[in-house]
């Protein structure tokens, strides 16, 4: 365990930015967090979480996979990829650094992500344990401690600075590289940071939520499920809950004429989004309570069937506080398995 | 106010005047309620709820309402009663399978605001004698509604309906001087350097979900160019900025002369850009250009920008930049 006076932590970020990329949560013009890249005099934002998940690191909102460059009769495909440089995001929280195991899962099997890859790769992941959880906050629901995030190396906040730990190789580089400027750490200061975090996690109105009622095996008995209409009733079909959730992990293929060649760029895709996995003969799912019912399908029981139980969602609350009507995964994992 | 909709709610249900509800159902927390249609008596008694935070317009989901068949209720706040007759003159609802109840306004609360202010793991929110208590795990915290009330609120242009089949409250009036204009004139103050960097400065935070355009009252097509993949400007992602801006603009120009101001857009959009600034430009300019002109105040009214005269203002005496 190391510490980090709270006079040092700028000088601590310039240790890091002056060998990688640096990321951080910083307000923006409207006084919500996003990760920023550090410079001198950045400051680091007091907000619980960023709108935008850290996924963005890994699996950004879009991203150009080839190019092709035609003269005459002849295509020239050009590989586009170039090796990612190292960098550091700082200030993950807990839901969010589970995340990145979802979508390893998706992204680092065979066949493997060559572009996924490359950022996880390069990319030194360092959160921070939660202060003050919000009520729209459950990843204790997943078995998450917000407490006690995962990462390369975890950071807690206390009185008079940040008592940092290395998990991972990675951590520990990052940790001897800012050497001189980290002093030894005292274990009880991060006990008592983290009983204050459960002690107001086990306040909150979402405490003690369980998703048993949805889950492993329970296709058959939800798919058809009469509520799915009525949850799904006043959906816009946009995709917030989309684009702000950790999880969600599905992009679409598109070619961008450039008047002389193509370039072929992946973004995000929207299973709530009319035309999501549109084919020659149409769309396969037509209406938008068989878009909704597939996004939570996918997060509450497809995805746990074929990943030992574990859900697609991380309890970071983005969803809740963000969609335009306020339907969310955990009205529906309520409705659904009758917890209520 | 809520027991009070609930009463007509049951009894139009009863004596058969109207088939289904629409109005809000409760949420997971004292200010997520969500739009909900009920078809009889007890999903009304057990789901229906109405308060402050109730915010959303409701007019623009008679257009699907209407294709259900059946008579439907609707309570329309003032604001919403301009959608609600602009959707009308556009032929996209069906005045006759739809009963109109209007409710009185006092303006809408903010949660982000009140999250803004500090207040931190709400549990609870109650309103009495003027006064929101907020309960949270920290303690209870008493707020004024009118630190919290909704940016569009501030600004509200009308307490009157301008249409109902009934009120519930009192009718309001226009509020003339709402200074709604007054950002709008802040901006065309600015150089066009300045105003460039005002709107990348906002839109560059644009994840085009779409929240703006699918909350719309005024975007109805069946299929927006946006969503066609033939379009080659179809909605995923912006490629570059110019597409981040262009987005956003050209559906400002879509329904300029047909966005009644009612700030949906501006409240779901999860990147808080205050989108509804492009929109009240244009009702600026129609105003200027054309004489005054409020979208959804006459369903019979002539559009500005659906008709030509003679003396229509010339491109180049609309002035803007000249560079």
């Amino acid at each position: 365990m190391k510490k980090l006076s709270l006079a040092k932590l700028n000088d601590f970020f310039a240790a890091i930015a002056a060998k990688q990329a640096l990321y951080l949560p910083v307000n923006n013009k409207v006084g919500k967090a996003d990760f920023t890249k550090w410079t001198a005099g950045t400051e680091m934002s007091k907000a619980l979480n960023t709108v935008r998940s850290a996924k963005d690191f890994f699996f950004p909102q879009t991203e150009n996979l080839m190019d092709f460059k035609m003269e005459g009769k002849n295509i020239e495909v050009i590989d586009s990829r170039e090796e990612c440089e190292d960098f550091v995001v700082f200030g993950v929280r807990a839901c969010d650094a589970a995340s990145f195991a979802i979508l390893d899962s998706v992204y680092l099997v065979d066949p493997v992500d060559s572009y996924y890859k490359n950022r996880r790769e390069h990319g030194t992941v360092v959160t921070m344990a939660c202060g003050k959880p919000a009520e729209t906050c459950f990843c204790g629901t997943f078995g998450i401690d917000a407490a006690n995030p995962a990462g390369d190396v975890t950071v807690w906040e206390v009185a008079d600075g940040y008592m940092l730990r290395a998990n991972t190789e990675k951590g520990e580089a990052l940790l001897a590289a800012t050497a001189d400027l980290l002093e030894a750490g005292d274990e009880k200061a991060v006990e008592a940071a983290q009983a204050k975090t459960r002690e107001i996690m086990a306040k909150l109105p979402l405490a003690g939520l369980t998703f048993d009622g949805v889950g492993v095996g329970k296709t058959k008995e939800l798919f058809d499920r009469p509520e799915w209409k009525t949850l799904s009733e006043s959906c816009l079909g946009c995709g917030t809950c989309t684009f702000v959730c950790p999880t969600c992990q599905c992009y679409d293929v598109r070619d961008f004429d450039t008047g002389n060649g193509i370039k072929r760029f992946r973004c995000w895709d929207s299973c709530m989004y009319s035309d999501f996995t549109l084919m020659a003969h149409g769309n396969s799912r037509n209406s938008q309570v068989e878009r909704f019912r597939q996004r939570f399908m996918h997060k509450l029981v497809y995805y746990p069937d074929r990943n030992n139980g574990t859900f697609g969602c991380v309890g970071c609350g983005r969803c809740l506080a963000r969609c335009p009507i306020s339907m969310n995964i955990v009205k529906v994992a309520k409705t659904l398995g009758g917890n209520k | 106010m809520q027991e009070m909709m609930k009463n007509r709610a049951y009894a139009l249900l009863e004596n058969g005047t109207v088939d289904r509800v629409l109005g809000w159902t409760r949420g997971e927390f004292a200010y997520d309620m969500t739009p909900a249609v009920f078809r009889n008596a007890d999903e009304v008694k057990n789901g229906f709820v109405y308060n402050d935070f109730c915010a959303a317009n409701l007019s623009k989901y008679l257009v699907k309402e209407c294709r259900a068949g059946g008579k439907i209720l609707v309570f329309l706040k003032p604001c919403d009663t301009y959608s609600f007759n602009q959707l009308l003159a556009e032929h996209r609802i069906k005045r006759d399978m739809i009963y109109v109840v209007g409710i009185e306004c006092f303006g809408k609360a903010d949660v982000e605001k009140i999250k803004e202010m500090g207040i931190e793991g709400i549990t609870g929110i109650t309103a009495k004698d003027g006064i929101y208590t907020v309960s949270t795990i920290y303690g209870d915290k008493a707020i004024k509604p009118a630190d919290v009330m909704a940016e569009r609120c501030l600004a509200c242009k009308s307490k009157k309906h301008v249409v109902y089949d009934e009120l519930i409250g009192n009718e309001g009036e226009v509020v003339e001087d709402c200074n709604r204009f007054d950002m709008v004139a802040k901006l065309e103050a600015m150089t066009p350097d300045e105003r460039y960097e005002f709107w990348r400065g906002e839109l560059s935070r644009c994840i085009r979900c779409n929240a703006c355009r699918n909350i719309c009252p005024a975007c109805t097509c069946e299929q927006c160019i946006f969503d066609n993949p033939n379009s080659g400007v179809s909605q995923k992602a912006a490629v570059n900025s110019f597409e981040e801006n262009m987005f956003h603009i050209i559906r400002a120009f879509h329904v300029a002369g047909r966005c009644t101001d009612c700030g949906e857009c501006s409240r779901v959009c999860p990147q808080n850009i205050p989108l509804h600034l492009l929109n009240r430009k244009f009702i600026k300019d129609v105003n200027t250009f054309y004489g005054d002109y409020q979208a959804g105040e006459d369903p019979t009214a002539k559009p500005p920008l659906g008709k030509y005269e003679k003396n229509d203002i010339e491109p180049g005496e609309a002035g803007g930049a000249k560079e």
